[in-house]
């Protein structure tokens, strides 16, 4: 697939002049970096989809909201697209840009506003990194909850824009569960509160509905967040298996069991031996899968916790199972699962890493049929799961430099969402639709679905300048991709013409 | 796994039958489901469309903590089911009578006592199937616990009263009960009991709720057993029966049940919002974020005063019966603007519960 904008499928842009955008631009914000030399571009080509680089027509960096409003409104009144960045780190090409369009980075603002520790929150402009909310908050003995493995570079803003969720979301929620108010500015320049420092609003949660919005709504102009008292204790089992399937398995038995761990985690041979090479976690590597399970909160109830998850996972039979001793070791412990993602990377020139969710009890049945997907390709499968939220991120493994190799991973990647689909799950359960995974949405939603979504849209964005082509496919292009793939001798979209 | 009971049934064809015709007609609609909660919001002129008769739990499963239901479900069956399997709903919801359903929990989107602590009702909304104008049951989200594909319309959904759709299934999160619980009330004055729960909240304690009324602060542990019997030797107090909650929930205390005419009033405030300076008598629950006033001050000062303090005022109290013509808040313009936008993409001709959030539509 070429996911590169399709003006066939994604719809027409309109046809600007640059340098007739640059001049309006630079005389409406003579204050504002604009970046418009192609050196100058480069940096900004790609987010952490690598594979896929555009540049973009101009790059703005504005400095203070009154240049993003007045970015915005004069890119609504010109009809020039814009696409939000944040840091960058997205997986699903939601900052890709756009030839014929502004990339606005909001990389600047980066100010911590306010800690306030008798609340429990902090107000935070959307460039801040998700780690550096925790560590303000951390002399008040407080923390920011969802903890993305990219929490060092992330921005909070591309948090919000993405719903980013982590190790910990079982029990602490995602993004849309700690956040509760944002400003954003609209393409039109409205600027608007949603939700506020109470624990509801007025009217509709459009909080909620911005959170995850992936850009296509509004521009996230600044966040306040939940802070949480850091738990009084925190330990780490590691249990080995010599199956997978025993290791799906004891995942539901300890929820079964009442328990619910602060982190449960699952990772496969492959990413078991590449963690353990690039930072000596002391995983077992003759283990075929590998559970992480944190249990957090009040030392005494800790303790009972964990013998009752060492008895689960010793009825499940794994074969070895190891609390974490200190601090040390526990960091330790994660350190592997945090770095799995680069730790693959070192074994294979390239690999593409997926998202798709899953009722828990389908992980067996879906870990078979990614295997047999590995074996099909010759494509090696390396998986890190989320697993108390059934949230897998299957790595496939690839070489880009070998011609058809970029096609053949993705074409197994897409196979293994639309498998997901199937077992009752989602294609994202947290990296985002962004352009990536455009197709599949075709998958997981019927034409009335989507009619729905682009009516959403419509209401903050009527000519659908903000980041188009992304998260919501057209009709059309449903049409095109269904056509490839019939369900149960079903053609879908029978009303929508044919390409 | 589902739960059968013998009435279950899936009504949805008619359903969208109604709702296409009203499309057609351009009738609005009421919709209605155990009728526990009309005073919440302005009254509706339309058609009655009742959800009563599509109800059951069609999915089930303690493992996955998933729970799908039809709207029409009484609440009480959903709770008892999931009572059986040790669990429950997080958000605790206020039922506020015996025929209260699912679809009207989820629509109004409100919380008990415990929401501080666990979440609201939106935040365990995995999934609805929603009926649009066009009579056609589209799914969004579903039964796994993270999906961020395409927008949140669940949650969306959510508190916005059926007026852009009509929830007719919902699946939630569902929680673990918890192994030990303990109540207990403290005496201590207002000002202290403000300032303690700020502490206590800045520590990982075992609290699922707590409120404060004349003198009295009202505390709920919930945990392991180790550590809710520590932090009950630690606070100390009197015991409390758990009923309290529920009482407190279902406003059946005297302070809500007594024979005071004044409005009744819900003010939902940020953490740590000091006294207010409001005339009248005020109920502390969600260690103060929520606070229910018994005020004859005027519709203006109980808004201005709450809204200064960064939060917002509903009021209870039907119109009829001395309330307020505007039970909620009134929006920002701009606010206001997106959401009659929505409206208008979601609802054209305005069949779903017209006026029943504001009067614009
Ligand atoms: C190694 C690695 C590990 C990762 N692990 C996780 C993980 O565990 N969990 C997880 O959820 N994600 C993970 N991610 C993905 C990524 O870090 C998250 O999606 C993150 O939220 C993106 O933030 P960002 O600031 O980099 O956004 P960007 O990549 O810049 O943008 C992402 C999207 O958000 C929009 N956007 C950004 N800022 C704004 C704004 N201010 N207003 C409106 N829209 C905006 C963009 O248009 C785009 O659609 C990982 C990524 C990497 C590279």
């Amino acid at each position: 697939m070429n996911i590169l904008y399709d003006a066939r499928l994604d719809g027409e842009l309109p046809d600007n002049d640059k340098q007739q955008v640059l001049a309006t631009l630079s005389q409406a914000l003579p204050g504002m970096t604009l970046l418009h030399r192609e050196e100058d571009l480069r940096p900004f080509e790609c987010d952490g989809l690598s594979a896929y680089r555009v540049l973009p027509m101009l790059v703005a960096l504005p400095d203070t909201l009154d240049q993003v409003e007045t970015l915005l409104k004069t890119c609504h009144s010109l009809g020039v697209p814009v696409v939000t960045r944040g840091a960058g780190t997205g997986l699903s090409g939601g900052a890709l840009p756009l030839e014929q369009g502004v990339l606005l980075v909001m990389s600047r603002f980066k100010q911590i506003l306010e800690v306030d520790p008798e609340a429990r929150i902090a107000r935070v402009q959307p460039g801040v990194r998700n780690l550096a909310i925790s560590e303000a908050a951390a002399p008040y003995g407080l923390y920011y909850a969802p903890d993305p493995s990219s929490q060092i570079a992330c921005s909070i803003g591309g948090n919000v824009a993405e719903n980013a969720g982590g190790v910990h979301c079982l029990k602490y929620g995602l993004t849309v569960h700690n956040v509760l108010e944002v400003e954003v500015i609209t393409i039109e320049g409205d600027r608007m509160t949603l939700g506020s420092e109470a624990f509801d609003s007025p009217g509709f949660d459009l909080l909620a509905l911005f959170t995850g919005s992936e850009g296509m709504l509004g521009v996230v102009t600044e966040v306040t967040v939940k802070l949480l008292p850091k738990p009084e204790t925190a330990k780490v089992l590691m249990a080995s298996f010599d199956d997978v399937e025993k290791a799906g398995k004891a995942v539901g038995d300890i929820i079964a069991a009442g328990i619910i761990p602060g982190g449960l985690e699952m990772m496969d041979k492959l990413a078991i031996q590449a963690a353990e090479d690039f930072v000596k976690a002391g995983y077992p590597t003759d283990a075929e899968a590998i559970l992480l399970c944190e249990l957090d909160g009040v030392e005494a109830d800790v303790d009972d916790d964990c013998d009752t998850v060492r008895r689960v996972l010793e009825a499940t039979g794994a074969t070895e199972i190891r609390q974490a001793r200190d601090d040390a070791e526990r960091a330790k412990f994660w350190a592997g699962r945090k770095n799995a993602f680069p730790a693959v990377g070192r074994m294979s020139p390239d690999y593409y890493c997926m998202d798709g969710t899953i009722p828990r009890r389908e992980l067996p049945r879906v870990l078979k049929g990614i295997a047999a997907l590995s074996e099909e390709s010759g494509l090696p499968v390396a998986n890190v799961f989320h697993a108390g939220d059934g949230n897998m991120h299957p790595l496939i493994l690839f070489d880009a430099n070998k011609p058809g190799e970029l096609e053949l991973a993705e074409e197994v990647g897409g196979k293994i969402l639309e498998l997901c689909v199937e077992a009752g799950g989602s294609i994202t359960g947290e990296h985002g639709v962004g352009r990536e995974k455009i197709n599949q949405m075709c998958a997981q939603f019927q034409p009335d679905e989507i009619t729905a979504f682009h009516a959403v849209k419509a209401a903050f964005d009527k000519h659908g300048l903000l980041n188009p082509g992304k998260n919501i496919p057209t009709l059309q292009r449903c049409a095109e991709f269904g056509a490839m793939h019939v369900h149960n001798n079903e053609l879908p979209f029978p009303e929508l013409p044919r390409f | 796994m589902t739960v059968t009971q013998q009435n279950d049934q899936d009504m949805a064809e008619a359903l969208c039958e109604r709702v296409r015709q009203a499309h057609r007609d351009k009738t609005p609609l009421k919709i209605v489901g155990g009728d526990t909660k009309a005073f919440y919001g302005h009254g509706v002129e339309g058609e009655t469309l009742s959800t009563l008769e599509h109800r059951g739990i069609r999915y089930y499963d303690p493992v996955e903590l998933i729970v799908s239901v039809r709207a029409g479900t009484p609440l009480t069956e959903l709770e008892a089911a999931l009572d059986a399997e040790g669990q429950m709903l997080g958000f605790e919801p206020p039922h506020f009578g015996d025929t209260a359903t699912v679809g009207g929990t989820i629509a109004t989107g409100l919380s008990g006592p415990r929401r501080p602590w666990a979440g609201a009702a939106r935040d365990f909304v995995l999934g609805t199937r929603v009926m649009t104008c066009e009579g056609k049951e589209l799914r969004f989200g579903g039964e796994v616990m993270k999906n961020v594909a395409g927008y949140d319309l669940s949650r969306l959904m959510t508190g916005a009263q059926g007026t852009l759709g009509l929830i007719t299934e919902v699946s939630l999160k569902v929680l673990p009960k918890p192994g030990a619980r303990h109540s207990l009330r403290l005496e201590m004055p207002l000002q202290e009991a403000l300032e303690k729960l700020a502490e206590w909240g800045r520590q990982p304690l075992p609290l699922t709720a707590a409120a404060w009324h004349e003198g009295s602060l009202y505390l709920r542990l919930e945990g392991g057993p180790s550590s809710v019997a520590a932090t009950r030797e630690r606070l100390g107090g009197d015991d409390l029966d758990d009923t309290f909650w529920l009482e407190l929930r279902e406003q059946r205390l005297t302070f809500f049940s007594g024979d005071d005419s004044r409005p009744l009033w819900r003010l939902s405030l940020p953490n740590h919002t000091p006294e207010l300076p409001l005339e009248g008598d005020t109920f502390y629950d969600w260690a103060g974020a929520q606070r229910w006033l018994r005020s004859s001050a005027s519709v203006d000062a109980i808004r201005d005063v709450a809204t200064r303090a960064g939060g917002h005022a509903t009021c209870y109290t039907p119109c009829e019966e001395g309330g307020s013509i505007e039970p909620f808040t009134p929006l920002a313009p701009v606010v206001a603007k997106y959401h009659r936008n929505l409206k208008a993409e979601l609802d054209p001709h305005g069949i779903f519960n017209p006026g029943r959030l504001y009067a614009e539509f």
